[in-house]
């Protein structure tokens, strides 16, 4: 161990301003994201395996979209990506972010000057681009196994739903995160609120084949806009843009509800006992 | 990279040198309830700049409250609290960038390896410490490229101070910051403690270790249920430069204590199986009459015993429980 320390800094006498290091924190988030190989192999592939087993067993089958019907292989793919960018900006961002307040890694940064809008940026960003990745890998399966395609006219509504859901699942992650207070409780608090929401919103059964009510229940919550937006601009009987301005103001306003409970309750402190 | 030659802080056996410094952490009536229960019920403190400054207490006696109101962590119920010349339940970034922080219980980023978790760190402040020498000065040269998840705690918390100190605080709080350390890191530990004063920073120390806390306090505070009991130097602290000393000795099987000259007699606390404890405010006179009465019998006392109260033996007296 050396005894000499050095003071630096200080003593050329200059006062440097405090950094806002947003690329800086991304970097690093992004590096302990991939070198967590496991939750990144399994984020990704979850949605491709349901999209297999799925697709299989409804081989043959056909559904009532919009415009007409699709193969049931077809309809998986926009569902599953609104699945797996569910559980990449709202299940793993709200596990990691108790995960980090709980184990005191938020409570070191707060001794520090770092503001919490980079340590919420970052997280953030890490999970938009994810949520594109899983976008993208399921957007190649759907076209090179089941043959579907997105038309052109209607790519950018696809893309725009992609990052508007991610927003907002992001925002709710947050919101979500600051309501649960120790890590154990946030597999079961995910599960018990996204499965069930999956079920009645269209991602594993079709919203033509569910009764009435459950389908009526399903559209005051955010899963189904975000899987109905993505089917839109997906279905190739959809006529002009694909854009539906009903669903992405309804998961716009659940984004603002997510923002308002995220910003007021975000916390640097551990809250479990 | 100059090493800096600043004054070492001043160190008189009362502290007296370091008057003429300001203070970094003033307190006044510092008051904080949960739940109408009192943890910290009034306290006042000063630190000033450049001193080691101990803060000690048995568990649940309000250390980690006041050290996490000092920090900016929690808020008071009522007082007055300044640090570096803020209000720390107000403090902002700059006031942040001022400070280096050791929490009682910390895990780092699992995934980073201890240099990158460094220059992840030293990226959040204006003027950082350089990421290597940091690194040297807590002895993680050799684990730089090890996973943080894969740390013993011995290193941990070796990284913990290292992160502490990555954007060259002038203040810097350490929660216990060798518990569970081996003998050998806790004594390095200190060195780096030490080095750190030399260099012009303010520590706020909260310890366990009597050893640790007179080993490198300037002043020590001593609080027991919510409240500071005793507050000096370790010489000090608790009267314990005034308090009786224990002279022990055992006699010769065949000399019995009833044969003590009356003087010595007098000051006898305890006697068994031949071993007599004396407490005495004046040991020297004490010596000198027992030295002259086992000579003139003719009896050497090999095991002759002087012993001043230890800091532990003040702190105990100090902390213990109201029966």
């Amino acid at each position: 161990m050396s005894a000499v320390i050095t003071h630096p800094g200080h003593a050329a006498g200059t006062r440097r301003k405090l950094p806002y290091p947003i690329g800086h924190q991304f970097h690093a988030d992004l590096l302990c994201y991939r070198r967590n190989i496991q939750s990144v192999f399994f984020t990704i592939l979850m949605p491709v395996l349901f999209l297999v087993i799925l697709a299989s067993i409804f081989r043959n089958a056909t559904v009532n979209v919009p415009g007409g019907t699709i193969k049931e292989s077809v309809y998986y793919v926009p569902g599953l990506i609104a699945y797996g960018l569910i559980t990449a900006a709202f299940s793993n961002l709200a596990l990691s972010v108790v995960r980090n307040r709980e184990s005191g890694i938020y409570k070191r940064r707060r001794a520090t000057p770092l503001p919490a809008s980079v340590v919420i940026a970052s997280r953030a960003a890490i999970a938009v681009l994810t949520a594109l990745a899983i976008t993208a890998v399921m957007l190649g399966i759907g076209w090179a196994a089941y043959g579907a395609s997105i038309p052109g006219r209607t790519a950018p509504a696809f893309l725009l739903d992609v990052i508007v859901g991610a927003a907002v699942f992001c925002c709710l992650g947050f919101a979500m995160a600051s309501l649960i207070r120790n890590v154990d409780a946030v597999q079961p608090v995910i599960w018990a609120t996204v499965l069930p929401l999956s079920f009645i919103s269209g991602i594993f059964i079709a919203t033509s084949e569910l009764p009435r009510w459950l389908a009526d229940i399903s559209y005051v919550f955010p899963v189904h806009p975000l899987a109905a937006a993505l089917l839109e601009a997906y279905n190739p009987h959809t006529t002009g843009s694909g854009l539906n301005w009903g669903y992405l103001a309804i998961l716009a306003a659940w984004g603002v509800a997510g923002l308002i409970i995220a910003v007021r309750r975000f916390n640097w402190l551990p809250r479990g006992g | 990279m100059e090493a800096v030659s600043r004054e070492p802080a001043v160190r008189g056996p009362e502290g007296t040198g370091q008057v003429s410094r300001p203070a970094v952490i003033e307190v006044r009536g510092l008051r904080k309830s949960y739940d109408g229960l009192e943890a910290v019920a009034g306290i006042d403190l000063e630190v000033r700049g450049g001193e080691i400054f101990a803060f000690l207490g048995p568990n649940g006696a309000g250390k980690t409250t006041t050290v996490e109101i000092l920090e900016g962590y929690r808020r008071r119920t009522a007082g007055d609290v300044c640090v570096l010349g803020t209000d720390p339940a107000q403090a902002g970034r700059d006031w942040r960038a001022r400070i280096g922080v050791v929490l009682q219980e910390s895990q780092p980023e699992d995934e980073l390896t201890a240099e990158e978790c460094l220059s992840l760190y030293a990226g959040y402040y204006p003027h950082p410490r350089p990421v290597g020498e940091t690194l040297d000065l807590v002895g993680l040269t050799d684990h730089r490229n090890a996973r943080c998840g894969r740390m013993s705690g011995g290193q941990r918390r070796r990284l913990d101070v290292a992160l502490a100190l990555i954007g060259d605080p002038e203040l810097i709080f350490l929660d216990e910051p060798t518990t569970g350390f081996d003998p050998a890191a806790r004594k390095s530990a200190w060195d780096v403690i030490a080095g750190l004063r030399d260099l012009g920073k303010t520590i706020f120390l909260t310890t366990h270790y009597m050893e640790e806390a007179e080993r490198l306090a300037d002043r020590i505070a001593v609080l027991a249920a919510g409240r500071i009991v005793a507050e000096g130097t370790a010489a000090t602290l608790g009267g314990r430069d005034t308090e009786a000393s224990v002279v022990s000795f055992t006699l010769p099987p065949d000399v019995s204590a009833a044969d003590l000259p009356p003087a010595l007699a007098a000051c006898v606390t305890r006697t068994s199986n031949g071993r007599v404890e004396a407490d005495t405010r004046s040991p020297l006179r004490l010596v000198g009459i027992l030295a002259g009465w086992a000579q003139a019998r003719g009896i050497d006392l090999p095991d002759l015993d002087v012993r001043r109260p230890t800091l532990e033996d003040v702190y105990l007296q100090l902390t213990r429980e109201p029966r």
